[in-house]
């Protein structure tokens, strides 16, 4: 169905092609999940399906791009409407209309199907992505997961028979994700859809791939057998990380594949208790809220949160979509107003501080972390962040040399992947000294090196006497980096407590391999892994 | 009357043109009177047919328009407008100008006649406005771009797309500002317009084209490719229509034109804008989904909106001063019959539209929680 022969892609101005003499046969009916690093090359392979690689970005593609027989040499992305539908990450920046209804029409509007034909697969795609009762509703009030699904629903209508999907679960809270996916699964069994999908946080589409395509960050492109793919090495789940700690063959793709073998390994772990590097720390909190409440009209956002902060600890925030985290996190910092209620950090109240002050106690990294940025070099932005906080030149620089080595200072801001550009605000925030660092979905679009590195960043902080927070939908994340787990439902606190009570507590927040291991109260896969290697060794520390 | 219609959204060409005949008779009179009669009856066909859409909340709006208009007028005109005779009315201290602005005087005696006639004709706009302001209330904006021609159909996507940009760039000015607090900045001052205009720009630049790649990707544009020539004839012809509407609708709006000028002007490009619309419309190969009907309804309306319009302008041309009270001597202005019943008769949409269409509404309390949580 899709078949790249010997295809690369070298955009204009680069030194090295994106895809190198890409081979790849994609069969009708796959489903197909493209895996790489940020930068590797997935959204150039996705967008070389449909032809808007390079027929709108540009550059110079060799070889040849066939789908259903078509060949995006001569077929512009308009004309293969009708056999691939492109759904990407952010589905509100590529709505057309305004309401459910006229989005899934657009297409065939297009198209120039018959008013009767569209009429009817109008209602059948409500009635398949179950958004039968939002047919009316103004596309800007749903929320992600439903924008996600009328996303996928609009280009459904026109019969496409190649889905091409770029992390179309990134922005979503677990539920909404499985949503998502599990609508996407269902195409691929009933109605033979061929799907190729780029997704960083595997553990949530492995087990529904039949076809892993590994981008291994120099151009070449690895495809086959997930299990057998992934035997090779690179990027992996947890519940892969772990068969591999165990030595398991063929490795678990799936939290169900992996348990029919964990019997076994829990025997092996034996009473051995994951060590207890995490724990919620007593004594004077470094910031003390009481009462938080945030109004919108009448809407109630926040209401009466008390929030104790520990210098030393990594909290997270999570709760699904709208819950009011990112309300939350600014209304601690300040720099919205609260309607109610107080925050004392070292005595005073960053609320009602000058903007200047209030960043010296609270920094905040937004969710768009690049609103922050305006100069249009590294080295400027790290200059001008001494300049603000009156520190010496160079400080800013130190920062991120720690953070993330390596970030070239002549490049643009808008230039660096997704975690440069997180590392670069998180140092200028830093810069003032703050001693509570707050942080709103630092995880979107980092793949799990990534996340590994900002994990160990964060407890860095934690360890130089900082109380740090993360706003995140990613339970691996969490699993990985923090000590307690706040989590938010319609702007109350529902739970607050340890990673470990407040994870394993609850199916939707459990990490793979809690799941795997359950009832066992093991969280990552290093752990295991280091227990394995030291058996006997994992005593518990206090 | 098709009273028991099923409730539908009229078609938001024949609001349209209900109320621009509306707007025609508003213009054809200063008589206070009648406008006040006007503006009711615009007034209840907007609050009997309106729907519950975000823009149908905007009558208000053009009402407070109206108001400023008619003061600003008052203003200038007792301030500036002084020196004819009649009743003053209150004496403003006089500012001497330099020579160089010799025949403005501003301030002086203000007669009860300037303010008077300024208030008439300050009304005759607010009116106007509130005209237009009947059609964007009663009609959905977006949909009244759908039933522009099919030649015109990139230009109103163009226009659909701004409207759904507008308040996103709104909400990102708003997030940069808020953004700008946390390096320290207030956010306020000629400094900050750079930080605030970089990251917002680039925002919009990148959704921009997010959106053009996805409008490629779901087929957008995929008509057969037009000749040069074609595609120049339509725009001349098109250019040309447009010139010589304009031409013709001065005329009819202006009483000291040629009496030729208007309808001729009218005639001409009318007919030269559908020819270049049919041109143009001819390479476009699209169906629409739910088009909105034409119905009786439909020719109700819009016939009632011809008809007052025509009817006021018979009136004008017979008698012309019936619509415009004299101020000399001052006195209560007369409610002459035959324009009253002609006004009154645009009441008709009222009854004859069939009752707006209201979306079921999902329970929706949490999407709410979402948008205002990204718009805060």
């Amino acid at each position: 169905m899709i078949r790249f022969e010997r295809v690369s892609v070298t955009y204009p101005g680069a030194d090295r092609p994106v895809l190198r003499d890409v081979e790849l046969v994609v069969p009708e009916g796959e489903l197909a999940l493209v895996v790489g690093r940020t930068g590797a090359g997935k959204s150039t392979l996705l967008g070389a399906v449909n032809g808007l690689v390079p027929h709108f970005t540009g550059g110079l593609l060799t070889g040849r791009v066939t789908v259903d027989g078509r060949d995006t040499r001569t077929s512009r992305p308009r004309d293969l409407a009708d056999v691939v539908g492109v759904v990407g990450q952010d589905p509100l920046a590529g709505f057309v209309t305004d309401t459910v209804e006229e989005e899934l029409a657009y297409g065939m509007e297009q198209l120039a199907l018959p008013p009767a034909v569209m009429r009817k697969r109008v209602e059948e795609t409500l009635d398949l992505l179950g958004l039968a009762e939002l047919r009316h509703a103004a596309l800007r009030e749903l929320s992600g997961g439903q924008q996600q699904r009328v996303a996928l629903g609009a280009v459904l209508t026109c019969h496409p028979r190649v889905l091409v999907l770029d992390e179309p679960t990134s922005a979503l809270d677990p539920t909404a994700a499985e949503g998502v996916l599990a609508a996407i699964t269902r195409l691929v069994h009933d109605l033979g859809v061929t799907v190729l999908m780029a997704e960083h946080r595997l553990e949530r589409v492995l087990h529904y791939a039949d076809r892993l395509v590994q981008l291994r960050g120099d151009g070449t492109v690895v495809s086959g057998d997930p299990a057998r793919v992934l035997a090779t090495g690179g990027l992996a789940p947890p519940v892969v990380e772990l068969g591999r700690a165990a030595g398991w063959d063929p490795l678990p793709l799936s939290v169900r594949d992996a348990r029919r073998g964990a019997a076994d390994l829990r025997v092996r772990l034996g009473t051995t208790a994951p060590r207890q590097t995490r724990r919620v720390r007593q004594g004077a909190p470094a910031l003390v809220a009481r009462g938080v409440t945030v109004r919108f009209g009448d809407l109630v956002a926040v209401r009466e949160v008390d929030l104790d902060l520990h210098a030393g600890d990594v909290c997270a925030l999570m709760g699904r979509n709208g819950a009011g985290k990112s309300t939350l996190l600014w209304a601690v910092q300040g720099s919205l107003r609260r309607t109610a209620g107080s925050v004392d950090v070292g005595g005073a109240d960053p609320g009602e501080l000058p903007p200047a002050a209030a960043r010296a106690r609270v920094g905040l990294v937004p969710q768009t972390p690049a609103d922050l940025l305006y100069l249009d070099t590294v080295g400027r932005e790290l200059a001008q962040a001494d300049r603000e906080s009156d520190r010496p030149s160079g400080t800013a620089d130190a920062l991120l040399a720690r953070l993330l080595p390596g970030v070239d200072h002549s490049t643009h801001p808008r230039d660096l992947s997704e975690g440069q550009r997180l590392a670069l605000v998180l140092a200028v925030q830093l810069v003032a000294g703050p001693a509570v660092v707050l942080l709103d979905e630092p995880t979107r679009g980092l793949d799990y090196e990534a996340k590994t590195r900002l994990a160990a960043v964060l407890r860095d902080l934690a360890d130089d006497g900082r109380a740090v927070v993360v706003s995140t939908h990613d339970v691996e994340f969490v699993a990985l980096a923090c000590d307690r787990v706040v989590v938010l439902a319609d702007g109350d606190v529902v739970a607050d407590g340890p990673t470990v009570e407040v994870v394993l507590a609850s199916p939707t927040f459990a990490p793979q391999v809690a799941k795997v291991l359950s009832p066992q109260p093991w969280l990552t896969a290093q752990d295991v892994a280091s227990a394995l290697a030291l058996p006997g060794s994992g005593v518990e520390r206090p | 009357m098709s009273g028991a219609a099923l409730p539908r959204a009229l078609h938001p060409v024949a609001w349209w043109v209900w109320a621009l005949g509306m707007a025609a008779v508003a213009s054809s009179t200063t008589n206070p009177l009648l406008l006040g009669v006007l503006l009711a009856v615009v007034g209840y066909v907007v609050v009997a047919r309106r729907g519950d859409a975000p823009w149908a909340r905007s009558f208000r709006t053009y009402l407070l328009l109206g108001l400023v208009v008619v003061a600003i007028r008052v203003v200038f005109n007792a301030l500036l407008g002084a020196g004819s005779d009649g009743h003053v009315f209150v004496v403003l201290p006089q500012v001497g100008l330099p020579s160089w602005a010799a025949g403005i005087e501003l301030g002086g005696p203000v007669t009860a006649e300037d303010v008077l006639a300024a208030v008439y004709d300050g009304l005759r706009l607010a009116v106007l406005l509130c005209c237009v302001g009947a059609a964007n209330t009663l009609a959905n904006p977006k949909r009244a771009l759908r039933s522009l021609p099919a030649a015109l159909y990139e230009l109103g996507v163009a226009v659909v797309v701004a409207l759904t940009v507008a308040p996103q760039l709104v909400e990102s000015v708003q997030r940069v500002r808020r953004a700008r607090r946390l390096r320290g900045a207030s956010g306020k001052g000629v400094r900050s317009v750079r930080a605030i205009a970089v990251p917002v720009l680039e925002d919009a630049l990148a959704r921009s084209l997010l959106l053009a790649a996805s409008m490629d990707a779901r087929g957008y544009g995929r008509s057969t490719d037009v000749p040069v020539l074609r595609r120049r004839a339509t725009s001349a012809l098109l250019l040309a229509g447009l010139l010589a509407l304009c031409v013709g609708t001065y005329g009819l709006l202006d009483g000291t034109a040629p009496a030729a000028m208007g309808p001729a002007g009218t005639a001409t490009g009318l007919a030269l804008s559908a020819a270049g619309l049919r041109l143009g419309g001819r390479r476009v190969r699209r169906t629409s989904h739910r088009p909105d009907p034409w119905r009786r309804p439909e020719w109700v309306v819009a016939g009632t909106g011809v008809l007052c319009a025509a009817a006021i302008l018979v009136v004008a041309a017979r008698d012309p001063l019936l619509l415009h009270p004299s101020l000399d001597p001052l006195r209560w202005p007369p409610l002459p019959v035959l324009p009253l019943l002609v006004v009154v008769a645009g009441v008709l949409p009222a009854w004859a539209a069939p009752p707006p269409w209201r979306a079921p509404t999902p329970a929706r309390p949490r999407s709410v929680a979402v948008r205002q949580e990204v718009a805060a």
